[in-house]
């Protein structure tokens, strides 16, 4: 059973991080009252515009003279920029133009997911590679560096300090989220505008600008969720259409967390374990049965929405003006 | 209250249908001049062969025009099939699990009964098991909507995957040969299932099913008491109960359809052209639906419109796609660029802007 | 008090909506330490006059001078740096947060987010004045009053010396408006200003030192409360009876048609918004039901047309043949399939009698569309109703198939009234049919009243004009906190009885 989790456990953790991502990201777009369904897309943008940026860094400088701190660096600073042209895009839309965000966020998911399979392609094509993807295995090496002494503490070490600075990184970026939205007087805004875009305004909140920088920083948040997938859980490398469906997943798990970035870190490595659970349940030859377990993190996300949707809670409910445009001469 | 402000926004109260179209043309304009420029620094293509390429890709030759036809048949259907719960304001994302099913659905009945029944019973029970399927996958979360509004949205969008899942379970179930991991052709031989042949093509007979929905849609939002009720649900609750119309009859009752016209999309896929079952045959278009209602304003007869825009950019793109040897997720950057310049123009319908000099006038 | 500079000054302060003026030509000051009360009807102007020293409006004719200098009061914010601060009838909270979140919010104080220093001087202010809040209690636990005392506290925190409360006894229980007017006396006590905007007499003379009297958006005078007494006010509110010249022929062989008995209604929050109401109204007979707005006009028209639940008692429907019918529980389909024909015009006309959408046909077939087996919605009809009522009711429109929001209000009113009419009904429920109308066209619905009651339809009319009540209703029904105040006789009720029976239960006799 021990040697089970200790195999089962990191690899959730590994699926989870980039839900985590997502999620948090997600949930700071929301607190503002934006529903940004382009999250999926913002993440195929993060993932591959980190990708480029490692690609050109690793092709200038040659494998074996890569600087460790540039090697990060690089990636991380073309992953937040991507995300950040896209945060920008859905907020130009919605909030200065006031288009309908659900149609919006589509549109946002077929182009980032187009961008990021686009740039992946032709990156492929650049290496010459004989299989249809890209690997980036010493950006990736990097990436994954993990504390030299963990492997020696037993369990321990292998459960909670085996892992890439970025897993960690989500951890403290759900914390200080729910710190500042709980905790400072910049969470109360936002939640405030969130709720009650009339009433925030009428308070002498600038409601645009909240709602420009949470959703530009939600979306950095996300962006690196597609980083992290490529980096760490893929080893560094790409290939087209491999990010599947975390993105809505991650939309999916804000309402499972009840818009509290806390309840990101468990919940989504509880679903990075849903995903790949179907690969720990004996079912012998029978392949097809396989994809039939496969449905467990959808399903789990249905009952949750069913869940939430019985229970009225006043505390538990979406921000209030989540997915309405605000307009001050509405009123 | 816009201290200082040099710009002023104001809800316009009406625009001509001109203006409206010309604003709109203007936008796709724009977008085409852009995706031109993005296309000359991706590949040195100059924008004159840029456009040439694009309406070479969707009408250079007939087998192109049918490829045109074919695709926009589906997408189509598909989007007419939401429409109506759009109109109603609810957020069907789940297009491609209700059109999945759908092709579950025909494709089943093709294998199970590809031998044992007469041809015409077979397509018979394929469009009634295609029908079914797509219904139920909508009435699921209508049914939840209704009773605990439980959000839509979200749950939509799930029963895509769960979709997904379950045919991929069933492509194992049925896989030929044995470890392929996919099912082939199905009736390869007996051709049992397939629909006839009309007018010596094989999609004609997609379009001409395609347009008499469209048309059938059409009517039933305009002229019929259900249509009427979708309308006055989604323009006002409390009108629709001060009218007499039990909303949430009206929610469910609409979605079933929604998901039934939905089935129908797999079932042209599997019986029409395809012929066969993948997880990815009905490839997005649940999703491209929503945007080309969206921008058709739920009006079926526009929606021919939009589809075809949209039709004509991912046959366009994949032209020059195939020129210089892109990827093909070209057409998707050129359809997300499109996409934002056609939403970001509904501003200017909705809303004007007046430049004023800093004085007291206050609003 | 009054030889020193007045903490608020209006200098001839005009307000125009368009072409509608809410507030012409008013001059009014305000002395610290005082607790002035505006009085008059609804739509005499008094909250638009107070929004725009809030920051709402921005007033287009006049001055306001806060203590002796002019000042221009654009935003919520500009009123709060000169210490002005308003409780809206509506307020502006947040119900997730906290009261002392919904305190402070928007506030840019130096150093750290302390919610716990906000506790300790929210906790000082309610002990200075009489409060009872609990700072960390989120908004949505809160009863209104609670609301209210947040509003209050929220405007005081932020330094407010003249405080605007826009009818705060509305919604509070006879209790509550004690112990805020305890309160009021302490901050008045202790140098604030505040100006009440209120319809209710008694509570103008137990509260304010001065009166200031509003009529049809102009000031008429202001009176010291300690020399006047209720029945100067009232005259001075509602004005000399004005000869409207309304037909109003006699009742012809009126028979019962709804009975109410008993009715109580609660809303969604749980208010008990209708208390054991009874009344008849009978057939061929126009009975007008009077009373401030939101004491329970709203839910006892939408009681009786099956759009509101009703948490006890009996709404009777008498057929022709004396069968009769208890409407309970039925929703507008049903009521219809019984065969009682009940027209309703609703107050909301864009959002509730009408799709604003589409255009006059389609909205002519609103309540019948389901008529007839077929399929199809039958066009042919409601086109040549909506032609008919176009024709007839003179509605202003470019054509048939222009959406409905694109009308004018009191076009849009003719369409729903002209639609409801069409019915045949056998009761005709009206809520102000003619706000917002001009002269002529309230003239017309008028004479439609007129036209459906000789008719023999039982019509119920929801108005606020009280002069109009007066010369157009056979019987006048008054509601006040949402309870039966009196039933008389329109002929020979007069203005300043109906207007008393309007503020205090009974026309005050209870109170004295």
């Amino acid at each position: 059973m021990l040697g089970f989790l200790l195999s089962f456990i990191p690899r959730a953790v590994g699926q989870g991080i980039p839900l985590m991502y997502g999620a948090v990201g997600e949930t700071i777009t929301e607190r503002s009252g934006n529903l940004n369904l382009g999250t999926a897309g913002i993440m195929y943008v993060g993932g591959i515009s980190g990708v480029i940026g490692a690609f050109l860094y690793e092709n200038s400088a040659g494998p074996e003279n890569m600087n460790a701190f540039l090697a990060i660096l690089i990636p991380m600073l073309c992953c937040i920029i991507g995300s950040l042209v896209m945060g920008l895009i859905y907020c130009f839309l919605t909030v200065s133009l006031r288009a309908n965000q659900n149609v919006t966020g589509l549109a946002m998911t077929t182009f980032g997911v187009g961008f990021g399979n686009f740039f992946g392609g032709s990156l492929i094509k650049l290496a010459k590679a004989d299989v249809p993807s890209i690997a980036l295995s010493k950006t990736s090496e990097f990436f994954s560096a993990k504390l030299p002494f963990a492997k020696n503490l037993g369990g321990f070490g292998t459960l909670f300090l085996n892992y890439s600075f970025l897993a960690y990184l989500a951890v403290i970026i759900a914390l200080l989220a729910s710190y500042i939205f709980f905790h400072t007087r910049v969470g109360l805004h936002l939640r405030a505008v969130g709720e009650n875009p009339a009433a925030a305004d009428a308070a002498g909140l600038n409601v645009t600008r909240y709602k420009y920088a949470a959703t530009c920083i939600g979306a950095m948040v996300s962006g690196l969720g597609g980083l992290y997938y490529v980096m760490v859980y893929a080893s560094g490398v790409w290939s087209n259409d491999a990010f599947g469906d975390r993105g809505w997943l991650a939309i999916a798990l804000v309402i499972f967390t009840i818009w509290r970035p806390v309840h990101a870190i468990w919940a989504s490595i509880l679903f990075g374990g849903l995903y790949i659970l179907h690969m720990y349940i004996p079912s012998g030859t029978n392949l097809a049965i396989k994809e039939l377990y496969q449905m467990a993190p959808y399903v789990v996300t249905i009952v949750v929405l069913i869940l939430t949707s019985l229970r009225n809670q006043r505390d538990n409910q979406p921000p209030a003006s989540l997915g309405l445009n605000y307009f001050r001469e509405d009123r | 209250m816009n201290k200082g402000s040099l710009i002023h926004i104001s809800r316009r109260k009406e625009i001509s249908w001109w203006r409206a179209w010309l604003v709109r043309l203007a936008a796709i304009a724009l977008a085409l001049i852009l995706c031109g420029i993005i296309t000359f620094f991706a590949t040195g293509l100059n924008p004159i062969s840029f456009y040439a390429a694009m309406i070479d890709g969707s009408f250079g030759t007939s087998r192109r025009i049918w490829m045109l036809l074919q695709n926009m048949a589906i997408l189509l259907c598909i989007s007419v099939a939401l429409a109506p719960a759009f109109r109603m304001r609810f957020w069907n994302l789940g297009g491609d699990g209700q059109a999945l099913m759908g092709a579950l659905g025909a494709a089943a009945s093709m294998i199970l009964l590809g031998d044992k029944v007469p041809n015409w019973l077979l397509i018979l029970i394929m469009t009634v098991a295609a029908v079914l399927f797509g219904a139920v996958w909508a009435f699921i979360p209508a049914f939840f909507k209704a009773k605990w509004n439980t959000n839509e949205t979200l749950f939509t969008l799930m029963m895509n995957y769960v979709a997904v899942q379950l045919v991929a379970f069933f492509v194992i179930i049925w896989e030929v040969p044995k470890g392929a991991g996919k099912i082939g052709i199905i009736n390869q031989n007996t051709n049992a299932g397939w629909f006839p042949q009309v007018g010596g093509s094989k999609y004609l007979l997609n379009v001409i099913i395609a347009v008499l929905i469209t048309v059938i849609m059409y009517v039933y939002m305009k002229y019929t008491k259900h249509g009427y009720e979708v309308a006055v649900v989604g323009e006002s609750e409390p009108t629709a109960r001060y009218a007499g119309i039990n909303v949430k009859n009206v929610v469910v009752r609409t979605m079933v359809l929604s998901g039934a016209l939905c089935g129908v999309a797999g079932l042209l896929l599997v019986g029409g052209t395809d012929h066969t079952l993948t997880t990815t045959l009905i490839d997005g278009r649940g999703f491209t639906g929503v945007m080309v209602a969206w921008l058709a304003k739920f009006n079926p007869i526009y929606m021919a419109l939009t589809g075809f825009l949209i039709v004509f950019l991912q046959r366009g793109s994949a032209e020059i796609t195939t020129m210089f040897t892109l990827n093909q997720s070209y057409g998707d950057i050129i359809t997300g660029i499109i996409l934002f310049f056609v939403i970001g123009c509904e501003f200017f319908l909705n809303y004007q802007i007046h430049f004023r000099k800093s004085h007291k006038e206050v609003a | 008090m009054n030889n020193q500079i007045p903490i608020l000054e209006l200098k001839h302060v005009t307000k125009r909506f368009g072409n509608i003026t809410a507030n012409e030509d008013v001059s009014l000051s305000v002395y610290q330490g005082e607790i002035l009360a505006l009085l008059g009807e609804n739509g005499s102007g008094k909250t638009t006059l107070m929004n725009a020293i809030a920051g709402i409006y921005y007033p287009d004719e006049g001055e306001i001078l806060v203590k002796g200098k002019e000042v221009a009061i654009r935003s919520p914010k500009d009123a709060y740096h000169l210490g002005i601060g308003m409780i809206h009838q509506h307020f502006k909270l947040i119900d997730v947060l906290s009261a002392a979140e919904n305190i402070v919010l928007g506030l840019k104080d130096n150093g750290r987010y302390n919610l716990k220093a906000a506790y300790a001087g929210i906790r000082e202010i309610c002990d200075k004045y009489g409060f009872d809040i609990d700072p960390a209690q989120k908004i949505y636990d809160m009863s209104v009053s609670q609301k209210q005392t947040v509003e209050i506290v929220k405007q005081l925190y932020r330094g407010a010396d003249l405080l605007i409360l826009d009818e705060p006894t509305a919604v509070l229980t006879p209790q509550e408006t004690d112990r805020l007017f305890q309160v009021l006396r302490n901050m008045k006590a202790d140098g604030k200003s505040i100006i009440i905007i209120t319809h209710k007499l008694n509570e103008v003379l137990a509260i304010s030192d001065r009166v200031a009297i509003l009529r049809k958006g102009r000031y008429i005078c202001d009176i010291k409360t300690s020399e006047s007494d209720a029945q100067q006010l009232t005259d001075a509110m509602v004005g000399h009876s004005v000869k409207l010249n309304i037909d109003r022929p006699q009742p012809k062989n009126p028979k019962d048609k709804i009975r109410i008995e008993g009715l109580n209604v609660r809303n969604k929050e749980g208010v008990q918004k209708l208390k054991d109401i009874s009344f008849t109204a009978r057939s061929g007979e126009i009975l007008g039901i009077a009373g401030i707005s939101g004491n329970g006009q709203k839910e006892l028209l939408e009681a009786i047309a099956g759009l509101q639940e009703i948490e006890s008692g009996s709404i009777v429907f008498i057929n022709e043949d004396g069968t009769e019918d208890n409407l309970v529980g039925m929703d507008p389909r049903k009521i219809t399939a019984k065969g009682v024909t009940l027209s309703f015009v609703p107050e909301d006309r864009l959002g509730m009698g009408l799709v604003a959408n589409m255009d006059l046909a389609d909205n002519m077939m609103l309540r019948s569309f389901r008529t007839g087996r077929s399929l199809f919605t039958d066009r042919k009809d409601p086109y040549e109703l909506a032609e008919q009522v176009v024709d007839e009711l003179e509605v202003q429109t470019p054509s048939i198939s222009t959406s409905v929001r694109k009308l004018s209000g009191g076009n849009i009113q003719k369409v729903l009234v002209g639609r409801e009419i069409s019915n045949v009904p056998s009761v005709l429920l009206t809520a102000y049919a003619v706000r917002g109308l001009d002269i002529n066209s309230s003239y017309i619905i008028y004479d439609l009243m007129n036209r459906q009651k000789k008719k023999g339809v039982a019509v119920i009319y929801v108005g606020e004009d009280l002069d109009v009540l007066l010369e157009l209703c056979d019987r006048i029904l008054i509601l006040c906190d949402g309870q039966v105040s009196g039933i008389l006789d329109g002929r020979t009720a007069d203005k300043q009885e109906v207007g008393l029976m309007m503020t205090s239960l009974g026309g005050g006799k209870a109170d004295e």
